[in-house]
């Protein structure tokens, strides 16, 4: 077997995509299904001089990456459910302060402690609302392991870009499945790197004055701009103000920077959309099922289609609006309880021919499932 | 360098009340740092909520101003991205013991190099006067208008059974002594902890009945004492003051520069 082809985990995948994104440093707190990632990142991480640390719980695993985010690192810490519950608090810090980092949710069924070693999809409301506030945030997933590589190296990206926490949101099937991984030569792929600010020593820096393409260039901790950081409101010092102008005005840069940016940051997979009368939408694992009934039902001359999501926030509104206008039936396949189908129902012309096909008892959903479904709705019995 | 030039001017005047105790501390802080010699670009001040963690926002360093309890976590990361760096980290007795105790006893346990000042005015102050684990029992708090049936921690034994590796222990009313033992502190290659008693006159004095804050601060001189001091056994109800606790141990990020090195020759 070629070096570069590895048989693998999911989360060993996104462990391979975040390494070759750059990754330095992990902070982290064992959870089933996402404790892979901290183990063989406590494995790979010093071997290239990078670190790892296992923090005391969630909460302050998301503090340590902020932090060393700040000293010029690439970042990243790893969970699921509960532990994604105790991250929300620090996670709407890193949006406040515009900290670059990445947050790996494996999804398990919850509420609560749930279904630790099951599947689910539950959190894609959480990863959009879970921190109080107004906000934008960026959630990417994806369903077989050569895209979470690729949606791995596309967070850091991503976080980079727009100064941000973005969220990846795969689930405990993805996690823990084993398939074949192709790994792409250095330099394959393109990476970002942190926008540092060319302002000399002894001019001030403005820490948080947006420059005309609206991208705010970074000067490390230790570095020679002394400046504040703070959760609180703050001027373009990084000094809290309540002022009602710098309030609006800061709030307004951080959604805008992201929902402004709706259509550059959305991914997505089609197969067989442009002339398909029933349109499957669906992301993750139930992506593959999904994918099964079309490959299955094309050769007999059934006009299925796929739309699979790799962004989920911000939602691809106008993708969606436009690929679901010829469909006679549209389908959201997910295992939650259409979190995902009530946004498409708000992004559609004609809501009513939206449907949900799911399942939520912590088995994946089969390709049989998604069949039994679309038939009652055709009104072909099962 | 003078006083004026480690503080920014933009941010003043400051929040705080007359005759609290935190600008005192803030002053020896600048005055303990000035005697070091250390560079300004050097220095992270990570601090989290409350009245005391605004002093980061007054100082011109990197400062990092948190959320509530979780300052040692994210000074965990600054100082494993860029060990050379010094980290202070101040927190009010709520902010270090409540909310961010299991961050506290961690870090400690950690041995992870950082300073951290507990200014303890044994009160809420930010938020109007609750009782705080150190506020004690039998005191009275806005929400314990009956009295307080809390027992408080002790933060000097909390610390060296957590593991940290320098304690001490000053008051606002003994500024050349928490100098030197900031001094010590910011020295100490390992979690170093300072407990700083530093009166909360509006909140916590009025409440109980301590009087103004230079009543407050005489309290502190009259019944504190330095550490194995015979006063100390004549009344045994008197606090200590001074280093506890000073020893060495393998110090965080020092090893894990070893596991780095270590990983890198088991890699091969």
């Amino acid at each position: 077997m070629k070096k570069n082809i590895k048989f693998v985990q999911g989360n060993e995948a996104c462990v391979e995509g975040a390494l070759y994104a750059g990754l330095d440093f992990f902070a982290g707190y064992p959870i089933t299904p996402s404790t892979e990632i901290a183990e063989h990142l406590s494995h790979r991480l010093p071997q290239q001089g990078g670190k790892f640390i296992q923090m005391e719980d969630e909460i302050a695993s998301m503090c340590a990456i902020i932090g060393a985010s700040l000293t010029g690192h690439k970042v990243m810490t790893a969970t699921s459910g509960p532990g994604f519950s105790l991250m929300q608090e620090a996670l709407g810090y890193a949006i406040m302060t515009e900290i670059p980092c990445v947050i790996v949710n494996v999804q398990r069924g919850g509420p609560s402690t749930g279904l630790p070693t099951s599947v689910s999809q539950g959190d894609i409301n959480q990863a959009r609302w879970g921190t109080h506030g107004d906000h934008a945030v960026i959630a990417l997933t994806a369903s077989n392991h050569q895209d979470v590589f690729l949606m791995t190296v596309e967070a850091f990206n991503l976080a980079e870009t727009y100064r941000t926490p973005v969220i990846l949101l795969f689930d405990e099937v993805v996690g823990h499945m084993r398939e074949r991984l192709i790994l792409p030569e250095k330099d394959e792929i393109p990476l970002l790197e942190r926008l540092r600010t060319s302002v000399p020593e002894g001019v001030d820096y403005h820490p948080y004055l947006p420059r005309e393409d609206g991208r705010l260039p970074m000067s490390d901790f230790g570095g020679v701009h002394r400046y504040n950081v703070t959760g609180l409101f703050h001027d373009m010092w990084g000094f809290p103000s309540n002022n009602p102008g710098v309030v609006q005005g800061l709030l307004r840069h951080l959604i805008d920077k992201i929902n402004n940016n709706t259509n550059r940051i959305a991914r997505c997979k089609e197969y067989f959309v442009d002339d398909a009368q029933v349109l499957l939408i669906s992301y993750g694992s139930s992506a593959r099922s999904a994918l099964h009934v079309v490959q299955n039902r094309r050769p007999r001359g059934e006009r299925v289609g796929l739309l699979e999501l790799q962004t989920l926030w911000p939602f691809p509104i106008d993708l969606i609006r436009d690929r679901c206008k010829t469909p006679e039936i549209v389908l959201v396949v997910e295992m939650n309880m259409g979190q995902i189908l009530q946004t498409v129902k708000l992004a559609v012309d004609d809501p009513e021919k939206v449907f949900l096909a799911n399942r939520i008892d912590g088995s994946l959903i089969t390709p049989t499932d998604i069949r039994n479904i679309l038939r009652v709705i055709q009104g072909r019995g099962v | 360098m003078p006083v004026k030039d480690y503080i920014r001017e933009r941010f003043f005047p400051h929040m705080w009340c007359p005759g609290c105790g935190h600008g005192i501390v803030m002053n020896a802080l600048i005055r303990a740092i000035e005697d070091l010699g250390l560079s300004k670009n050097e220095i992270v001040m990570v601090s989290g909520i409350g009245c005391s963690s605004r002093i980061s926002g007054y100082l011109d360093f990197h400062t990092l101003h948190t959320l509530h309890g979780r300052a040692l976590a994210f000074a965990t990361g600054v100082k494993m991205g860029l060990p050379g760096l010094n980290i202070i980290v101040p927190m009010g007795d709520g902010d270090a013991l409540a909310i961010g105790g299991n961050h506290f006893i961690h870090a400690a346990r950690r041995n992870i190099e950082m300073t951290a000042i507990i200014m303890n005015n044994r009160i809420y102050g930010m938020t109007g006067g609750q009782y705080s684990p150190l506020s004690g029992y039998g005191t009275l708090a806005t929400t314990a208008p009956y009295t307080n049936i809390d027992y408080d921690f002790d933060v000097v034994e909390l610390s060296i059974a957590a593991g940290a590796t320098f304690v001490a222990r000053a008051t606002t009313y003994h500024v050349q002594q928490m100098i030197d033992v900031l001094k010590k502190a910011i020295l100490h290659e390992g979690f170093s902890v300072v407990e700083i008693l530093s009166q909360c006159p509006t909140y916590f004095g009025r409440k109980n009945k301590m009087g103004s804050a230079v009543e407050m601060m005489a309290y502190y001189r009259d019944h504190t004492t330095p550490l194995g001091s015979k006063a100390k056994k004549e009344n045994p109800d008197l606090i200590e003051r001074g280093i506890f606790v000073q020893k060495e141990r393998p110090e965080y990020c020092r090893e894990y520069d070893k596991i780095i090195e270590r990983a890198k020759t088991k890699g091969k």
